[in-house]
C-alpha cells in the first residue's frame, strides 16, 4: 500500500503563474479602472468593480491558474456605508490572492460566482444569510443558517441578539456593582423573538421547505413503468448523520436521483459571539467549533491572531503545539474510521477500539490542559502552561509502541474485509477536477488524487522541519478515503515521533499573557490543515481589543459541497457512508 | 479467498477477548476491581477490559482538570478571609461573562474596600474554560475537581460567596504542585522583602 503514497504522483493542480503581485497586475491590466489596489492600512489583495467580478473571476481560474477559491465572506463596514464581499483563492503552490467587491450597503448586490467556483455555492448562501448581500445568479439563494422568519441579517454591525447588553466585553454590570440576573429574567421567554415586517408565525407557510423539495431533480421517464420518486428527509435526528444535520433525498426505488444537504439546526452565530469577545476569549469558543478537534481548532486561531498581531512564540511552545494538532488528528481520524464503519453497520466494535486509543489520548490532554474536549490550550504567542511532569513518558510510551501497534491492528481488522470492500469501492466517486471546484480539502481532496495539504504547500508554524508524506490515494472512493485516513495517522505517528525526540527545554509563552490584546488595524487570513481539511480564520481588527470581523472558513460545511455530486446515483443506504467519508463535525457545520 | 478478510479481522477481535482473561490472571482476578487498580485498567499497558463502571467506579481527575471555580479562603469556617480584592479582573476576562462581583464598601466612610461583598458565579453559563483562575493576580480564584453538579433545581446554579468559597487547605489537596509553587513563590517573596529591610536598616 506504501508504494502508493508517493508525492509527485496524481492529478496536479495547475501551476500559478507568478506569483500573487504578478496575478494581481495581471488583473488590473486587463480590467483597467475596474480592479484597483487595496491600499487601506494592513488591507491586501485588490478591490474589483461588481459588473467585473465573473470576467475577472474566469481570468484568475483559467489563465492565472487559482483553481481553487478556499473562502468566501461579507464584512460590514458599518462606518462608511458599505457591505464587502471578500474571496480568497489559491494556485497550486501560491498564496492567497484576495479580491473584493465593496457594494452599497443600501443595495448589496454582487454577481455570483458558483458558475465559476462550485465551492461558492454554501459560503455565498451563508454571507446572504449573514449579511444580507444578493448574490446575484446564485442557482439557490437561500438563507442557509437561520430560518425564513428569522429578521434582519445577523451579522451585521446594527443587528442585535436577544440579550443584547453591549457592544464588547467586557460587560458594565459586572463589576464593581455586579447585581446578578439571568439574562431570561431581563427579557422572558416569547419577547425575545423578532419576526421581519410583514410576517406572522401563526399565517406562515413554510416555502422555503416546499421549495426545497421542489429545487430537486426529478427524473422523467419515458415509457415503460411509471413510477413516482419519492422524497424523504435524513435527519435532523437521525443516528448516522453525525449531529443535527438534514438531508433531503429524492429517492427513485432506492436509487438516489438528488439531494440536499439543510443546515443550521446547531447554528449559535459563532462569530457574532466573536466579535463581541476580545482576542483571547475567543480562544475557549473555538473549542466548540469542531469538538473532535479542539487543539487544532485553537491553534488555527492563534496563528491568525499572531500573524495579526505579530507575535513570535517561543521555540518549546512551537513544538508542543505540533505535538498536540498531531495527536488530535490521530484522534480524530478513529473516530472518523470508527463511525464510517458504524454507519455501514459494523455495530460499535471498530468504534470501541479506536476509542480505547482515543481516551488514552484524552487523558494527555486532560494532563496538560485540564479538559478532555474542550481544551482551550493555545494562547497568542504560546500555550497555556508547560507540559506537566511525566507527561512526555507517557505520551513517549503511547506514540513510540501502543499507537504503531494499534494502526497496524486496525488495518488487519479493518483493511481487508470483503463486506467493507464491497460497501465502500466505488461508491461516492468524486474526481479531481471536482474535488478542487468544489472546494473539498483534506483527506477528501488527497483521496481524488490530488496531493495538497497545507502543512507542505503553506507550511504554517514549524511544520516545515519535519519529515512526512502527504497521503494521496487516486480511487476517489469512500475505500480510498478510509486508506488516506488510516496512512496519515501514521504519518502524524512520525511527525510526532520528530517532534517528540527534538523538543527543546525553554519557555513556552512570548511576553505576559493578558486576557485583552490589541491589534493594528488590519485584515489576515490563516488557514491550517486541520484533521478534517483546510481550516481558515478570517480576521478584520479595527485596531481595539476586539475583532471587527471574525470568521470561521469552516471545513466541515464547504466538504459537504459536493454530497450531492458523490450520491447521485448510489443507493440510499450509501449516503451514510458516503457523509461518514467526508467526516463532518455539526459543531463547525453550523457554528 | 473469499471470506479470509473478515477471518483475519476476527482473529483481532478474538485476541483482544482472550486479552481480558489474560489481563485478569496478570492482575491476581479481583485486584482489577479495586479502586487503587482503576488507572491501570486505562492505561497504556492495559490489553484486556478498559471501561469504567461509572458512577460506581470514578477515575482519579488530572491535577489540571478543571470545573467550575471556587474561592479560596484562609481561617476558618466561620471567619473567612478570602483571598480575592474585589479587583474584577476574573469578571472581565471571563468569556460567557457569568461573574457577577460587589465591592465591599466601608460603612463609615463609604470607601471600596479590598474584598468582595458578594460574588456569584452562574454555573450554568459558565464553560469551565479556566480563564478567571488564569489572570487572577492574587490565586485566590481556582478550578474545582468536583464535577458532579447536577440538580433539579436551577435557582440553585448561580452560585453565591458563600457557595464558592473553599479552604486553602482544600486547594492544597486538589492541586499540591501548584499549591508548593505557590508557597515557595511567597516565601521566596518575603525572604527578599525581609533582606531588603534589614539592607535599608544597616543604611540607616
Amino acid at each position: 500500500m506504501n508504494e502508493q503514497v508517493a508525492e509527485s504522483e496524481g492529478v496536479q493542480l495547475d501551476a500559478a503563474v507568478g506569483s500573487v503581485e504578478q496575478a494581481c497586475q495581471a488583473l488590473r491590466e486587463a480590467f483597467p479602472g475596474k480592479v484597483r489596489p487595496d491600499e487601506r492600512e494592513g488591507y491586501e489583495g485588490v478591490i474589483v468593480d461588481a459588473d467585473a467580478l465573473v470576467s475577472a473571476a474566469l481570468l484568475l481560474r483559467d489563465e492565472l491558474g487559482f483553481r481553487y477559491l478556499s473562502s468566501v465572506t461579507g464584512v460590514d463596514y458599518a462606518n462608511d456605508g458599505l457591505l464587502e464581499s471578500v474571496y480568497h483563492a489559491y494556485g497550486a503552490e501560491s498564496g492567497a490572492l484576495v479580491f473584493k467587491v465593496q457594494v452599497d450597503r443600501g443595495n448589496p448586490e454582487v454577481p455570483s460566482l458558483v458558475s465559476v467556483w462550485p465551492s461558492a455555492n454554501f459560503q455565498e448562501r451563508e454571507s446572504y444569510d449573514m449579511y444580507g448581500i444578493r448574490y446575484a445568479g446564485h442557482p439557490n439563494l437561500q438563507r442557509i443558517l437561520t430560518w425564513e422568519g428569522f429578521a434582519g441579517h445577523p451579522m451585521r454591525k446594527d443587528w442585535r441578539e436577544p440579550y443584547y447588553e453591549e457592544d464588547h466585553k467586557p460587560f458594565k454590570t459586572r463589576h464593581p456593582d455586579g447585581g446578578v440576573f439571568r439574562a431570561e429574567d431581563r427579557t422572558p421567554f416569547g419577547r425575545n423573538v423578532q419576526y421581519p415586517p410583514g410576517f406572522d408565525p401563526e399565517k406562515w407557510e413554510d416555502t422555503a421547505q416546499s421549495s426545497v423539495y421542489e429545487g430537486l431533480m426529478r427524473e422523467v421517464k419515458e415509457g415503460g413503468l411509471q413510477t413516482e420518486c419519492i422524497t424523504i428527509n435524513v435527519g435532523p435526528q437521525h443516528p448516522s448523520t453525525h449531529g443535527v444535520l438534514r438531508v433531503v433525498v429524492v429517492l427513485d426505488g432506492e436509487e438516489v436521483v438528488d439531494l440536499m444537504p439543510v443546515l443550521g439546526y446547531l447554528h449559535r452565530n459563532h462569530e457574532k459571539i466573536g466579535e463581541r469577545c476580545t482576542f483571547p476569549q475567543i480562544i475557549p469558543y473555538t473549542d466548540r467549533l469542531d469538538y473532535v478537534c479542539s487543539m487544532s481548532n485553537g491553534l488555527g486561531y492563534v496563528l491568525a491572531v499572531e500573524k495579526l498581531v505579530g507575535v513570535q512564540p517561543p521555540e518549546r511552545a512551537e513544538y508542543i503545539r505540533v505535538i498536540m494538532a498531531e495527536l488530535t488528528r490521530i484522534v480524530n481520524h478513529l473516530m472518523a474510521i470508527g463511525f464510517l464503519w458504524n454507519d455501514v453497520g459494523a455495530y460499535f466494535t471498530p468504534v470501541i477500539y479506536a476509542f480505547n486509543e482515543r481516551e488514552l489520548i484524552l487523558d494527555l490532554f486532560e494532563m496538560v490542559s485540564g479538559s478532555r474536549m474542550m481544551c482551550n490550550y493555545m494562547r497568542v504567542g504560546g500555550v497555556f502552561e508547560d507540559l506537566p511532569t511525566g507527561w512526555m513518558e507517557k505520551a513517549q510510551a503511547l506514540v513510540f509502541d501502543r499507537l504503531p501497534r494499534f494502526v497496524d491492528e486496525f488495518h488487519r481488522l479493518l483493511t481487508e474485509n470483503e463486506i467493507w470492500r464491497s460497501r465502500s469501492m466505488g461508491v461516492g466517486i468524486l474526481p479531481a477536477e471536482q474535488a478542487v471546484a468544489m472546494g473539498a480539502t483534506g483527506p477528501l481532496l488527497r483521496a481524488s488524487g490530488v496531493p495538497y495539504d497545507i502543512r507542505r504547500v503553506e507550511p504554517y508554524s514549524i511544520y516545515d522541519r519535519f519529515d512526512f508524506d502527504v497521503v494521496v490515494r487516486h480511487n476517489a472512493d469512500v475505500y480510498d478515503r478510509f486508506l488516506v485516513r488510516m496512512e496519515e495517522m501514521r504519518q502524524s505517528l512520525r511527525i510526532l515521533r520528530q517532534a517528540m525526540s527534538q523538543i527543546p527545554a525553554g519557555p513556552v509563552q512570548t511576553g505576559k499573557k493578558n486576557w485583552t490584546i490589541k491589534a493594528p488595524a488590519g485584515e489576515v487570513y490563516h488557514r491550517i490543515e486541520a484533521p478534517k481539511g483546510e481550516l481558515g480564520f478570517y480576521l478584520v481588527s479595527d485596531g481595539g481589543s476586539n475583532p471587527w470581523r471574525y470568521h470561521v472558513r469552516s471545513t466541515s460545511m464547504i466538504n459537504l459541497t459536493p454530497l450531492a455530486e458523490m450520491c447521485r446515483g448510489h443507493k440510499v443506504a450509501d449516503v451514510v457512508v458516503i457523509l461518514g467519508s467526508i467526516d463532518i463535525t455539526l459543531g463547525e457545520v453550523d457554528r | 479467498m473469499y471470506g479470509l478478510g473478515i477471518l483475519k479481522g476476527l482473529s483481532v477481535t478474538m485476541k483482544h477477548f482472550v486479552n481480558t482473561y489474560v489481563d485478569d490472571i496478570k492482575w491476581g482476578f479481583g485486584k482489577r476491581y479495586t479502586p487503587g487498580v482503576l488507572p491501570a485498567r486505562q492505561s497504556a499497558e492495559a490489553r484486556g477490559v478498559f471501561t469504567v463502571q461509572y458512577p460506581e467506579e470514578v477515575l482519579p481527575p488530572q491535577e489540571r482538570f478543571r470545573f467550575v471555580p471556587f474561592l479560596v479562603y484562609e481561617g476558618t469556617d466561620e471567619e473567612r478571609q478570602y483571598r480575592c480584592t474585589a479587583c474584577g479582573i476574573c469578571a472581565k476576562a471571563c468569556p460567557p461573562q457569568c461573574i457577577w462581583i460587589v465591592r465591599a464598601k466601608d460603612p463609615e466612610t463609604g470607601k471600596p474596600l479590598r474584598r468582595p461583598a458578594e460574588f456569584y458565579v452562574d454555573i450554568d453559563i459558565c464553560m469551565n474554560c479556566g480563564s478567571c483562575a488564569e489572570y487572577c493576580p492574587f490565586d485566590a480564584l481556582k478550578m474545582d475537581h468536583d464535577f458532579e453538579l447536577a440538580d433539579h433545581d436551577r435557582a440553585k446554579h448561580i452560585y453565591d460567596l458563600q457557595q464558592l468559597g473553599q479552604p486553602v487547605e482544600y486547594y492544597a489537596k486538589i492541586r499540591p504542585t501548584y499549591y508548593a509553587a505557590e508557597q515557595e513563590a511567597k516565601a521566596a517573596k518575603a525572604d527578599r522583602a525581609a533582606k531588603a529591610k534589614a539592607a535599608r536598616r544597616e543604611k540607616k
